[in-house]
């Protein structure tokens, strides 16, 4: 969130590796020495292939797994130091939602909210007022008394929701909080999860595979593969500038904007010029910038694919642009653009 | 032709009813102390098992050990061999009393493996969520495990009560008194087919009525 101050984390991994032993001595690093720190009030993604390490590295936070090196902080408190009484303490102020809801089958969704709140201690008439208080937030005050296996999937992962905001935690971690569920439904939980960050002021680390989630609700995101981060960055500039080929390939994977190898080959056959695409970010005229620098350098150009939207409320997008003229002409473009910071490079 | 068949079961109407009452004590006694026995069994296998809540190498190989060995005896050598326990227990190897000790012990065995499979069935994704909301070992154990393994355990309990049954019935060999008992020393010893088949009709009907009552039990706790 805007007004938090940069550099209060909230969480704070300093080389953190998890090593898993499997069978007969082979190891496997699952997470390999990460330092990533997750900022009071914002919403961190952490996004990657399975495999990538990204769900070791949630339950490296609440210590449902210990590492193998490093220390991870959670409000300035070590994690991995505590005794089991101290830890479960500092649990309570860590709400976790997972992939499959995680419900208890045998209790009903009041029951469910109420749980974590038995578990703290909390005396029977706080629990149901605070627990009709919560699945008010989620929309699911009617469902109370409904068990959770007559709930659809969105509703489930509500609940969940609910369940794991229970104590007040100022940290909620999401582990694939909407891979199991539909289009429309992944939608309605991401706004609630948006809303639990920007009406409740928590904190909130969101792991995924799917970029569209980090799109819709991150402040932040960090990229992992075999189990580093390899980018970290804003949304936007993640998205408008990725670093790396991971990167890249997730922004890719949720925008339409850059034209896939079999577009390009199409785009090929009706245009001979030579291929550019200039990298739409929210600098101020842009689209002058661009036509005075093909202007000048007296090069043609037809815009022949691209998109500009919004990321994050920001104007993004890319525009791919066919130049005719001479290689002196194209060069003198490109270099007048770069010079203006403006991002362009060739299509291959 | 009829009327003489059942003959002799009508002339032992009160032997019959007795016997009735002897099976359900039986059955009821050891359903009762197996169920107490091998719920304690269970819920510490499921516990001590390698990697989980309560991970205990030695318990678990123990009870473990006990559990495989005992099981797969048959029942009427089971009956025979537990006689000096019995004798220390319960004073006596003869008897309804004596016999029920047994039954019990050998069903406790069978109930702690039927309920460690329950438990063992829970979804480890529920035990996650309650340990990141940092509820206690023993709280996850038994309100959340035990609770959410509810249903597949009365099923099996269910399934254990046929056994019981069977064994009650085996028990009449030795005098243990019941329906077992009184087919033996009425029907078949004294080749009276009417007394025999009247003590078959009386177990199947405790059986199905006992299938009947867990099954509704088990559907009330799954609420389906």
């Amino acid at each position: 969130m805007a007004q938090s101050a940069a550099g209060d984390a909230l969480v704070e991994l300093e080389g953190v590796t998890k090593r898993f032993q499997r069978g007969s001595g082979t190891a496997v690093t699952a997470v390999d020495d990460v330092t990533l720190s997750v900022r009071r009030g914002e919403v961190l993604a952490v996004i990657g292939y399975s495999g990538a390490g990204k769900s070791t590295l949630v339950r490296l936070v609440n210590a449902l797994e210990q590492p193998t090196s490093g220390t991870v902080r959670v409000a300035g408190q070590d994690i991995t130091r505590l005794g089991e009484k101290e830890l479960r303490a500092a649990r309570a102020g860590i709400g976790m939602i997972f992939q499959q809801f995680n419900l208890l089958s045998s209790r009903t969704v009041a029951g469910n909210v109420a749980y974590p709140l038995k578990v703290a201690g909390v005396g029977r008439a706080e629990r149901d007022r605070r627990t009709a208080e919560l699945l008010d937030f989620v929309g699911l005050l009617d469902r109370a008394h409904a068990h959770p296996e007559q709930l659809s999937g969105g509703q489930k992962q509500r609940v969940g929701i609910a369940r794991a905001l229970a104590t007040s935690p100022p940290l909620l971690l999401a582990d694939e909080a909407t891979s199991a569920l539909d289009p429309e439904t992944t939608e309605e939980v991401l706004t609630l999860l948006r809303r639990v960050n920007t009406e409740l002021g928590v904190t909130v680390m969101l792991i995924t595979h799917e970029m569209e989630a980090v799109r819709r609700v991150a402040d932040r995101v960090a990229v992992m593969e075999g189990g580093r981060v390899v980018e970290l960055g804003d949304v936007y500039d993640v998205f408008t500038a990725p670093q790396t080929a991971a990167a890249r390939r997730f922004v890719r994977s949720a925008t339409h904007d850059r034209p896939s190898p079999e577009a390009l080959a199409r785009l090929r056959e009706h245009h001979p010029g030579r291929l550019v695409t200039v990298r739409v970010t929210d600098r101020p005229r842009l689209q002058q910038a661009v036509d005075a620098a093909f202007r000048d350098a007296g090069t043609g150009a037809e815009l022949v694919y691209g998109g500009v939207g919004e990321i994050r409320e920001r104007r993004a997008g890319s525009l791919t642009y066919e130049l005719t003229g001479d290689d002196a002409a194209v060069a003198r473009a490109l270099g007048a653009l770069r010079d203006q910071g403006v991002s362009v490079e060739e299509e291959e | 032709m009829t009327v003489e068949f059942f003959d002799g079961f009508l002339s032992s109407t009160d032997v019959f009813v007795r016997a009735i009452g002897q099976t359900l004590l039986i059955v009821s006694v050891a359903m009762v102390v197996s169920g107490a026995v091998g719920l304690v069994l269970g819920v510490a296998l499921y516990a001590t098992r390698p990697g989980n809540l309560f991970a205990n190498r030695l318990v678990f190989g123990v009870i473990g050990l006990l559990v495989n060995v005992i099981r797969p005896i048959p029942f009427v050598i089971f009956l025979l061999a537990v006689g000096p326990l019995q004798r220390l227990v319960v004073g006596t190897t003869l008897g309804t009393e004596a016999v029920t000790f047994a039954i019990a012990i050998a069903a406790g065995f069978a109930v702690a493996r039927i309920v460690e499979q329950s438990l063992v069935g829970v979804d480890p994704g529920v035990v996650e969520a309650a340990r990141a909301m940092g509820a206690s070992r023993a709280a996850i154990l038994f309100g959340v495990v035990v609770r959410e393994g509810l249903g597949p355990l009365v099923l099996g309990y269910t399934f254990i009560f046929v056994g019981i049954v069977d064994m009650s019935a085996q028990a009449g060999l030795v005098g243990g008194g019941g329906l077992g008992d009184y087919a033996i020393q009425y029907g078949s010893q004294r080749y009276d087919w009417g007394v025999v088949y009247a003590a078959l009709v009386a177990i199947v009907a405790i059986v199905v009525l006992g299938q009947f009552l867990g099954n509704r039990l088990a559907r009330a706790v799954m609420r389906r």
